[in-house]
């Protein structure tokens, strides 16, 4: 423990997390976000203000013809930009049997297109002295550089090159899939926690695409063909189905500009969303045991529950009642879980909550953690449940929940330190289909949560019912060394 | 659980580098007490970042695992106050308290607002904190048992359990070998009286930086400064750390049940602030520490798909700190895996980096330097580490002149002269393979 946590609060607090790879959420039908529509069409002129008159920390939008949406804030504390290109394509989007694939493609637009060499797009990023990646979520998958700003229209021609000329050449496909499958061992076969989440979201989810990992089930992957990589590639990257994102020392209008010199060329490309696939209603608890090469035993509890995205208008106050509710339990030391779980009742080595409340399809609400010395997992599951069970009969003190409100306000302003973070909220949104224009809405309407309200959500979302559980148990003698899992 | 991946997810977001576009000119003084103050005022954003950084790492440690557990437990009593009090009054105000422990040192962060109130608040529970900790006896039992646990847990993980076997087959009796978190039997050694003790004589003005960035003036960073370091017994620096000793070539394996192996080897190559430190740091970035423009990665990971993570890394500290080369790989790899790094570390330093190679890590390090300074977050850990190594103010602002001057000739010469690669400590964690007869010999003890 010589580190210690630092929690986060905002849009993102728990979203990202699953963002780099393994676990994120998604949404019940997708409300085709303004990128899809036709809305009418304003010039650069009309989209900002002349650079002299635009204020730091105002979002600029311009939309090209084809579609492609682009998004400008400006911060002037260092001459740099970040550059960040959204598509709105993850797992959430894919099929039994090519699970894995959005991922394995984010690899292999770092390869080939009709004029760069593979390897040949991070050279160029790096000679100019700039950072760049790209993660894959369930939702999204986007790719980003931060770099001095001289350099952005270059950063454009690159992204733009890659968004439709990408050369997908078995060779270099053979390597990278098996590069992704050692990143597979690595975050999941060899990591205990990391197998039973996965079982665990495979057991919260029946028929939402939500159930499959980000990164693919092995068995897909090793089934994967360069075709299947290139149909998804005609598929989605497109500029109607792609967000591009600045934040930094720039000049609105010049940066519309670029993008339209870069993007403006490509053709809007025809597509059918995605279908809903919401999830099927539970009918009973659902109980999955995990064994794996561990010692410590791991509990995770869901429950299914809107987001943003999927909930309806008069009901928005409870995903922001949620999002409160997971704090209440897990924020800092002063919250239930670390002070009564860990500390006072010693049950609980470890016990946090997560709930990402701007994913696409409905997402899941979700208690982890490992029980303290002797104690059991029903132990722990008992001493999470009551707390649940606590929610449910009394209202969350005044303290409390001031307490919450208090640090929401000030990450509020800790997260403008950050220019990746600030890009990171607005292209979620976006991509995700709540709209970035929503992105100053939540320390408002988190302050606006009652007690009443989170007693409410608690009562309508968590029976024992529509609970899921995952035990993470170490292997009994005589078993496979392959973690292998079986229902109770 | 999601909120430490973030934690992760945006450390890793945020590369750390070195040196500035604009200048970053850092003020510096020493409070009465003798703590040493580090200040760069950023006015944009109304917050504070304070770092405070005692050399009281694990280097220090009688029983290993007391330098850890006298920071964990800082703020679980202070004062008149116990965990909860502490905790519910930062959060109150929306502070944030942070910090880490390593082998040179032990490191306590707050980030606040900065109006009046909140920010008084903040320092009031922060100073407290550093100062009068009681390490109340029912929290030390519990933490002593929870962070037993954890390294009982950390016994089959292969990441945690390579590092450990690879510091200590590096270090051997050198203080450096033991992990800063301790071991199950020596934290199980540690009582109460020990943190009492280790406070005492460690977390003192006179062993103390102070790194503030933030919207505060210089009147005002002197005030918070004072009022930290003045509650703080003056007490004495810490003595200089002994010599590493160059080990000896080893290699060991670690049987574990994994389908991939973890592999570490290296060598005691450089101290913070040594000499020819930025030939090695030049040379290692084109080697191994460029992500994707690295040699390593190219010709491991692009060129023949071995593995997902491939790097080689310099780990500068007071006393010699490890150049290393890490990668994991499946099982029947492995082999060829530490051939191959082997194979490329010999002809690198025989060779040298191509002058095209030296040229790409040229341009991209001097080409970067406006992003290494753009976030707070960032800046005041480079000034607590300009403070605590006690390199010159101006280590930002000439990071990149210094950079320029390289040579692959002086990459060549300081690689040489530092890293051998006959001498590497090698350290692999996975299971057997039954298959492929294996060319290294397992479970050989170091030395």
């Amino acid at each position: 423990m010589p580190q210690k946590r630092v929690f986060l609060f905002g849009w993102l607090a728990l979203a990202f997390a699953a963002s780099v790879l393994t676990a994120c959420q998604p949404q019940s039908s997708e409300r085709q976000s303004s990128a899809d529509s036709a809305s009418p069409r304003l010039s650069v002129a009309d989209s900002a203000p002349p650079a002299d008159q635009v204020a730091p920390g105002d979002v600029y939008e311009y939309r090209l013809d084809n579609g492609l949406l682009v998004l400008v804030k400006v911060d002037r504390r260092a001459p740099v930009a970040v550059n960040q290109v959204w598509y709105r394509v993850g797992s959430s989007y894919e099929h039994n049997g090519i699970t894995g694939v959005s991922h394995v493609l984010e690899h292999m637009m770092f390869k080939e297109t009709d004029t760069l060499a593979p390897g040949e797009f991070s050279e160029i990023v790096s000679r100019y002295g700039g950072e760049q990646n790209a993660f894959t979520n369930r939702d999204y998958t986007a790719y980003f550089q931060t770099i001095a700003v001289e350099h952005l229209p270059r950063m454009f021609e690159l992204e733009a090159d890659r968004m439709r000329n990408l050369k997908l050449s078995p060779e270099e496909f053979k390597k990278e899939l098996e590069v992704v499958k050692e990143e597979r061992i690595w975050r999941t076969e060899d990591k205990p926690t990391g197998l039973a989440y996965e079982r665990f979201m495979a057991t919260v989810y029946m028929n939402s695409p939500y159930h499959h990992p980000v990164i693919g089930w092995m068995e897909d992957l090793n089934s994967l063909t360069l075709e299947d990589a290139a149909d998804w590639y005609q598929r989605w990257y497109a500029p109607n189905r792609a967000i591009v994102v600045v934040v930094g020392d720039v000049d609105p209008r010049t940066v519309f500009e670029q993008v339209e010199a870069a993007f403006g060329d490509y053709e809007a490309v025809d597509l059918a969303p995605p279908k809903p696939q919401q999830e099927t209603p539970q009918r009973g608890q659902r109980r999955v045991r995990v064994h794996g090469r561990t010692e410590q035993p791991h509990l995770y509890l869901g429950w299914k529950v809107p987001s943003l995205a999927t909930v309806a208008t008069e009901d928005e106050w409870q995903v922001f009642a949620l999002d409160v509710m997971a704090s209440v339990l897990d924020s800092g030391a002063s919250s239930r879980f670390p002070r009564e779980l860990v500390r006072e009742n010693r049950i609980a080595q470890s016990a946090g909550t997560s709930y990402n409340i701007t994913s696409r399809l409905r997402s899941t609400f979700m208690l982890s953690g490992a029980p303290a010395g002797e104690n059991t997992l029903e132990e722990l599951e008992e001493a999470m449940l009551s707390h649940i069970k606590r929610l449910q009969t009394e209202l969350v003190g005044e303290d409390e929940l001031a307490r919450v409100k208090s640090q929401v306000l000030a990450q509020d302003v800790y997260q403008k330190d950050s220019m990746f973070y600030q890009g990171m909220v607005m292209g979620m949104l976006e991509a995700n289909g709540i709209g970035y224009e929503r992105a100053d809405e939540y320390v408002d309407r988190i302050q606006a949560v009652t007690a009443e309200q989170i007693q409410q959500v608690a009562k309508i979302y968590f029976s024992d019912q529509t609970m899921t559980a995952a035990e993470l148990l170490p292997q009994t003698d005589g078993q496979d060394k392959t973690s292998q899992e079986g229902a109770l | 659980m999601n909120r430490w991946l973030m934690k992760l997810s945006l450390a890793l977001v945020a590369l750390g580098f070195v040196s500035g576009a604009q200048a970053v000119e850092i003020q510096h003084w020493t409070t009465d007490e003798g703590a040493r103050v580090y200040f760069y005022p950023a006015h944009s954003i109304p917050m504070l970042d304070v770092r405070v950084v005692f050399d009281a790492g694990s280097a220090r440690d009688k029983r290993s695992g007391t330098a850890a557990m006298t920071q964990g437990l800082l703020d679980m009593g202070a004062g008149e106050w116990d965990a909860n009090a502490i905790a519910e009054q930062l959060e109150s105000v929306g502070a944030q308290l942070g910090g880490s422990v390593g082998r040179d040192s032990a490191a306590l962060s707050l980030r606040s607002l900065t109006d009046e109130s909140r920010l008084d608040a903040a320092l009031t529970v922060f100073t407290k904190v550093l100062s009068q900790p009681t390490f109340p006896q029912a929290d030390f039992e519990r933490e002593q048992a929870r962070l037993i646990q954890a390294l009982r847990q950390q016994k089959q993980q292969p990441g945690a359990q390579v590092g450990k076997a690879y510091y200590r087959a590096l270090y051997g009796d050198h203080p450096y070998a033991a992990p800063s978190s301790g071991d199950e039997e020596s934290v199980s050694l540690i009582r109460r009286v020990h943190l009492f003790h280790f406070h005492k004589r460690y977390y003192v003005a006179n062993n103390a930086v102070i790194a503030l960035v933030g919207d505060v003036d210089r009147a005002r960073a002197e005030a918070v400064a004072a009022r930290i370091s003045s509650q703080l017994r003056e007490g004495e620096a810490a003595p200089e750390l002994p010599e590493v000793v160059a080990p000896s070539a080893s290699q060991q394996r670690i049987e574990m049940d994994t389908q991939q192996s973890h592999i570490l080897m290296g060598l005691p190559a450089v101290r913070r602030g040594g000499p020819d430190y930025y030939a090695l740091y030049v040379g290692n970035h084109i080697f191994g520490g460029s992500g994707f423009a690295a040699r390593l990665m190219q010709r491991i990971r692009e060129d023949r798909g071995l593995a997902y993570s491939v790097y080689s890394r310099l780990s500068p500290m007071s006393e010699l700190g490890p150049f290393t080369m890490g990668m994991q790989t499946r099982n029947e790899q492995r082999e060829e895996a530490i051939d191959l790094l082997r194979s490329n570390l010999r002809e690198f330093i025989q060779e040298g980096p191509t002058e095209e190679e030296l040229q790409k890590s040229l341009d991209n390090i001097i080409g970067s330097e406006a992003l290494r300074t753009d976030k707070n977050a960032e800046l005041v850990r480079y000034l607590a580490m300009i403070g605590f190594y006690e390199l010159p103010l101006d280590y930002l602002d000439t990071f990149s002149d210094k950079v320029r001057e390289v040579s692959r000739d002086d990459v060549k010469a300081a690689w040489q002269r530092h890293i051998d690669p006959d001498n590497l400590v090698q350290v692999v964690v996975g299971a057997s393979v039954e298959a492929a007869p294996e060319k290294a010999p397992t479970s050989e003890a170091p030395q």
